[in-house]
């Protein structure tokens, strides 16, 4: 059995607002094997971005707080350390891609500035290795002619470029993990096949584990190996790929999986939906968060929040799970 | 069938102004000769990558971009020749629903206020008439009365997009353009108000123009489909027959980039290369030329023209040399 790589454990992350305090993360446990694509699935506000901020030691304090549980990168407990040690693990263990590509580069200066910088900070590279290294991450990531661009500003790029752009820098490190939250979101289908395809290649060819953040189930079914499914801030289903799109164990999975649109020869002349919508976290009903929504919910549902139960290699958190892929109940 | 809307040859160019003098130094053709039509209680859905020109041809069709040149008749009316006074009345005939439920509603005014604003600048009914419409409309969007004098604020977006739609239908509408209307919104609320729009379009027969770079979500709702590139339509065709036999090759590359939400059809993928071009600068000729994996040389010389192929009576429109 090998090691998880990042082992997260029974987190719980609370954020104080002027409602009140809200739980944004209430008992995650997650673990990621060296070389694996794990998928963090979710709608809005059920706290995967959270989980990955957490991840990276960068919940704002206050108002964010890591009440307890553990994340462990090989062994090595990062909830409470210090800024300057997480500094050294920030951009050289674990990196991120954000969403917005035009955010997340500084626009006041080059792209070679931006990615030299973090290569001799971490690989006390000079400045002309960190230089031959970023053009080289560049090429790497399918950006044209990477000796002329690497001295462009980020707007003089395009969406697509500028996330490759992310990628080439996040990964010039050789990070172990690599933190990708929605980072196909803003950009084209046509582009997001493109940078979707350089990243599995990359991860191939490097080895790094990454956690894809999404909502997007079919950004997930066609690149990672394993997802989690998270509502409300807790874990509903954790599976890996194939079960968990041909038999989805928890209601809620199975409904998301239903209701997406998909492309079918005879159409449909409604879709499936899930009833309602996501709790607010400062209100969740009694029992199940998902109770209010669920067509299977029964009494016991409404007493207690069932707990995740492993079977096969497939975890779901419901009292009255759908039958696992091939068994016969 | 007869036809509601009709648009033909519609052209939306910006100027570009540039230098000292803020000189007009060119022309982004945003919309360029497009036609279609759309039947009464028919949607026509539109996609296309971001800056093809998808919004500015809806906004265009409801004059709130005044177009270049090209005609849009609606029920008859020829909507580009109508004065402001004229357009005003007009207005009331097409609607739009916008992508962003935040950014469309006003914050400060409560969800009666929203939606009896239409009624009374087209003077429509009485205090107690325009107000029984109002609870209506809730009803017809699935919300309830005891929202009638609360703020967008309060409101969840998936709930502040029903009250967009309500806004929409306030003046019984004939035909509505959905902008990305539920790209904003979660997959399981997003399904919700696909079904909304769905049942409306049955039920009061509007004609729509959904937009939307999903191509999933408006194969869907849509029973014709074009699809445009840099300001151009280069294929129309029914929803079932564009994906069951897609000609274009921008169609064609478009279909096969979606991720299918099914781990064992890992789609053998015509990955396109590059990014969309300018269109401050688009290529000469097919503007689809630079990134085609078809291109000929005779792309290079003029755009073709859209031609119809019709098969077993059903039309299908395609502007490309191969056909």
């Amino acid at each position: 059995m090998t090691q998880p790589l990042l082992s997260v454990k029974d987190l719980v992350i609370e954020f104080s607002t002027q409602r009140g305090i809200v739980r944004a993360i209430d008992g995650v446990t997650f673990d990621i094997m060296p070389g694996e694509t794990l998928g963090l699935v979710g709608e809005s506000g059920c706290g995967k971005s959270v989980t990955s901020l957490a991840i990276l030691g960068l919940i704002p304090s206050p108002p964010g707080r890591i009440v307890s549980g553990s994340i462990k990168l090989e062994g090595r407990e990062l909830v409470g350390l210090s800024e300057s040690d997480y500094r050294h693990i920030r951009g050289k263990e674990i990196s991120m891609i954000f969403q917005e590509p035009m955010t997340a580069l500084n626009p006041v200066f080059t792209i070679a500035t931006q990615m030299t910088d973090v290569l001799m900070r971490h690989q006390g590279m000079t400045r002309k290795q960190a230089r031959n290294r970023a053009i080289e991450m560049l090429a790497l990531v399918g950006i044209p002619s990477p000796q002329k661009r690497i001295d462009e500003y980020p707007h003089q790029m395009s969406g697509g470029m500028r996330q490759r752009v992310m990628i080439g820098m996040a990964l010039s490190c050789n990070p172990k993990l690599l933190l990708a939250d929605e980072p196909t979101t803003a950009l084209d289908v046509t582009t997001q096949a493109q940078v979707l395809e350089q990243m599995v290649k990359l991860q191939d060819e490097l080895g790094t584990s990454v956690v894809l953040v999404t909502h997007d189930l079919g950004v997930v079914a066609q690149s990672c190996s394993r997802a989690v499914v998270m509502y409300a801030g807790r874990i509903a289903e954790e599976s890996a790929i194939q079960p968990l799109f041909q038999a989805p164990r928890h209601p809620y999975s199975e409904g998301l999986l239903k209701s997406i649109p998909r492309i079918r020869e005879e159409k449909l002349d409604e879709l499936p939906t899930i009833p309602g919508t996501v709790p607010d976290l400062l209100h969740l009903p009694a029992g199940c968060r998902f109770v209010d929504r669920c067509y299977k919910a029964d009494a016991a549902c409404h007493q207690q929040e069932p707990p995740l139960e492993w079977q096969n290699n497939q975890a779901v958190a419901c009292y009255h799970p759908n039958p696992a892929a091939g068994s016969n109940a | 069938m007869s036809t509601l809307l009709e648009v033909k040859n519609l052209k939306k160019h910006f100027p570009i102004k540039g230098g000292f003098f803020r000189h007009v130094v060119g022309q982004l053709k945003a919309v360029d000769d497009v036609s279609f039509t759309i039947p009464k209680g028919h949607t026509f859905g539109l996609v296309g990558e971001s800056g093809c020109g998808k919004s500015t041809l809806g906004r265009a069709i409801l004059r709130l971009h005044e177009p270049t040149g090209g005609e849009i008749r609606l029920g008859g009316t020829d909507i580009t020749s109508l004065n402001r006074k004229e357009l005003v009345a007009h207005r009331k005939d097409m609607q739009i629903i916008f992508q962003d439920p935040y950014a469309s509603l006003s914050p400060r005014r409560t969800v009666m206020q929203t939606l009896l604003e239409p009624l009374e600048i087209h003077r429509i009914g009485d205090a107690a008439s325009r107000k029984k419409k109002v609870l209506e409309l809730l009803d017809i969007v699935g919300m309830r009365a005891n929202v009638l004098h609360r703020y967008p604020h309060e409101f969840s977006g998936g709930q502040r997009q029903r009250i967009g739609i309500a806004r929409a239908l306030t003046l019984d509408p004939k035909f509505i353009v959905a902008d990305e209307a539920v790209s904003a919104l979660d997959v399981s609320v997003q399904s919700q108000v696909l079904n909304l729009i769905a049942r409306l379009q049955r039920e009061l027969h509007i004609s729509f123009l959904f937009i939307s770079h999903d191509l999933a979500v408006v194969q869907h709702i849509s029973h014709q489909i074009g699809v445009m590139y840099l300001g151009k339509l280069v294929e129309i065709a029914s929803s079932t027959d564009l994906y069951r036999k897609p000609l274009h090759p921008y169609t064609k590359a478009l279909l096969s980039a979606i991720p299918m939400p099914d781990p064992d059809t890992k789609s053998d993928r015509t990955i396109l290369q590059g990014d969309v071009p300018s269109p401050l600068h688009p290529p000469s000729g097919c503007p689809f030329r630079t990134r085609c994996p078809d291109a000929m040389p005779v792309c290079e010389e003029a755009m073709p023209e859209l031609k119809n192929l019709n098969e077993n009576g059903a039309s299908h429109e395609v502007a490309c040399y191969l056909y």
